[in-house]
């Protein structure tokens, strides 16, 4: 089971054309996650990191190549048929937590729900389970301009995990954030992978972050390089 | 939490700006809703002019009298079946400011001809037997504290008695209301032979006549009948149907409803740009909030509904109290009296206004909703 192959990129190409000019980021990338991995990603500023992590949430389309998800074709779907595949199966946590300023703590985490067929009752009592699984119950009602930045990523966490998705994708999570917090989001996360089987990756510059990972990537000029570590 | 609780959270997270622009729709829909009923009531005024009704003026100009023998000539032409003479006393209360619209009409034929005034079977008696009688409008009793039995003095400042005195006094006999809402009960009536036997000056003429005839049908032949029996005397006669001398007199006021159509139209013009304006920009300000709800999953028309449900909202909200302000506007106008026609908000004005703010929402909403649609994901992110 834990063997399963759940993502899997073959052959991707991905080029921006910006002017008269093309950028190209991958050219022929392979690689595959299996189902219950946390994968670090690290590399260089530019070197393709977000833009990869853009097209395994399915918000972004690669230039050439397929895109197999626990079994079927995602590169190929619609843009609603993606946003509906986004709403199943991916969970999102960015630097800046990205939580809307206008909802309090409990109706960020369960804006994904608004996306399922899912009861007021039944709504109200997975927000409950979620805040409590990231340690806020007690900030339920917390706008997030009364929460510091940790306790926003928690908030953030809680939304995506909310759907249940199998996937978390994660850009510099921890950006943000000092040193002691950053190993709090960090811990909750292994948690997930750990005793949630939820896949992860994450991106990130910090190698101390990456250490978390059960594996860590090392993107360079959009492949995939051999690194070493003792150097 | 819903979609609705969303449009709401967006639309009220800015206070100030709410405020603003919800004053701004407020006061176009305060004007919008006053004005409407202004020309609603107009409108009404010449619908509610009997067909049956006609009027016959001195030919030179309405103000010009006729002769009293006139009456009994109109009397007797064919088709009429009654004929009320009435004179303008320029009457006031009190205080020349004060003015009371005052008719001196032929006691036995007013209530014949304008059957829109209603009174009990007593007042009726009351009115045909007292020479001094006079009769009240429902509204103008109400402004000054009128009531039946009271001794009311009138000035006329056209007229004064043969002593020099300037004041009549009547005896209040009946307050009469309308058969219609929108009758007139802002005026009173008195007795032509109290009035023309105590003034000093030009007696046995009169102002004009109000004639009622058998049938709509007829007015046509007896208005060429009556001008006619007058053609090439010194008192020519002008006949008209009631409906196109209101119109005639209205069309005035009509043209100043023109130009108030104007400044409301300019003002939503003003207003559709403001309040657009805030739109775009309370939503560029999103960007990066709109990029996170595509990437969670909401679906971009979805997104396009939430922005047009927000211009929306805000136009039936501001919109909405400024025709409710409008309602008490329109209450105290009829409050205070004037010669105007009352005011009446009605469905159809209420729908009107909905209409309106509808069209308004969807203007400014269209905009920001189209690029919100639009949104691109990594765009909307990178920005952020
Ligand atoms: N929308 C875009 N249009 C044009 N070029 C782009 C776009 N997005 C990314 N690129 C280019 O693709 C390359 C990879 O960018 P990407 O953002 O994936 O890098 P990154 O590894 O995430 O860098 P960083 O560590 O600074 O976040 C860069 O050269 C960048 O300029
Ligand atoms: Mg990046």
């Amino acid at each position: 089971m834990n063997d399963e192959i759940l993502y899997d990129l073959k052959s991707i190409s991905k080029s921006f054309v910006k002017g008269k000019e093309q950028v190209t980021v991958f050219d022929g990338l392979n690689m595959s996650i299996k189902q219950g991995d946390f994968l670090a990603i690290m590399g260089p500023s530019g070197s393709g990191k977000t833009t990869l992590l853009n097209m395994l949430g399915g918000v972004d389309q690669p230039t050439g190549g397929e895109v197999w998800f626990d079994g079927n074709r995602v590169d190929t779907l619609s843009e609603n048929g993606l946003a509906q595949w986004r709403a199943n199966n991916i969970g999102f946590i960015f630097q800046f937590y990205n939580l809307m300023p206008m909802l309090n703590a409990a109706r960020n985490i369960e804006l994904p729900l608004l996306l399922t067929n899912l009861s007021k009752a039944q709504r109200k009592k997975s927000v409950a389970t979620a805040l409590e699984l990231v340690e806020l119950s007690d900030r339920a009602k917390h706008m997030p301009n009364e929460l510091s930045g940790g306790q926003q990523q928690r908030v953030a966490i809680a939304r995506a995990i909310i759907s249940d998705p199998k996937l978390l994708l994660c850009d510099e999570p921890t950006g943000d954030l000092d040193r002691h917090t950053a190993d709090e989001i960090l811990q909750m996360l292994q948690l997930l992978n750990e005793k949630f089987g939820k896949t992860i990756v994450m991106v990130t510059h910090d190698p101390r972050a990456a250490e978390f990972a059960k594996r860590t990537l090392h993107l360079d000029k959009g492949e995939f390089v051999e690194k070493d570590l003792a150097a | 939490m819903s979609d609705l609780y969303l449009i709401f959270k967006n639309l009220t997270r800015k206070k100030l700006r709410l405020f603003l622009t919800m004053f701004a729709t407020f006061i176009a829909f305060l004007i919008y809703g006053t004005i409407t009923s202004f020309q609603a009531a107009l409108d009404a005024g010449v619908e509610l002019s009997a067909d049956d009704r006609l009027v016959s003026v001195n030919k030179i100009n309405f103000t010009q009298p006729l002769p009293i023998s006139y009456v009994n000539k109109v009397r007797g032409v064919a088709g009429v079946e009654e004929v009320v003479h009435m004179n303008w006393f320029g009457g006031y209360y009190q205080d020349p400011r004060n003015q009371v619209q005052t008719f001196a009409v032929d006691k036995d034929t007013l209530l014949g001809v304008y059957t829109e005034i209603i009174l009990t079977d007593e007042e009726e008696a009351n009115w045909l037997q007292n020479r001094q009688a006079i009769l009240v409008g429902e509204s103008i009793a109400r402004t000054n504290g009128w009531k039946v039995g009271d001794r009311l003095p009138l000035n006329s400042n056209i007229f004064s008695q043969a002593d020099g005195k300037t004041v009549w006094q009547f005896d209040i006999v009946g307050v009469y209301t309308g058969a219609d809402a929108q009758t007139d009960t802002n005026s009173v009536y008195i007795h032509y032979k109290y009035f023309n036997e105590t003034q000093s000056f030009g007696g046995n003429y009169i102002g004009w006549m109000g004639v009622k005839t058998a049938s709509p049908d007829l007015n046509e032949q007896v208005i060429k009948s009556i001008d006619d029996l007058f053609v090439n005397s010194p008192f020519e006669t002008e006949t008209v149907p009631e409906k196109a001398f209101q119109k005639a007199f209205i069309e005035q006021i009509g043209n100043i409803g023109l130009i108030l159509t104007s400044v409301i139209g300019a003002a939503f013009f003003i207003i559709l740009v403001i309040v657009g304006n805030s739109m775009v920009l309370a939503v560029r300000e999103r960007t990066a909030e709109i990029g996170v709800m595509k990437t969670l999953g909401f679906k971009s028309v979805r997104i396009f509904r939430m922005v047009l449900g927000e211009s929306m909202l805000l136009a039936l909200m501001g919109g909405g109290l400024g025709l409710l302000a409008s309602l008490g506007m329109i209450g105290l106008m009829n409050s205070v009296p004037a010669p105007l026609p009352t005011l009446i908000m009605d469905a159809d004005v209420v729908l009107k206004a909905v209409g309106v703010m509808l069209a308004l929402g969807l203007i400014t909403g269209i905009i920001p909703a189209v690029s919100a649609l639009r949104l691109n994901i990594i765009t909307a992110l990178s920005r952020g």
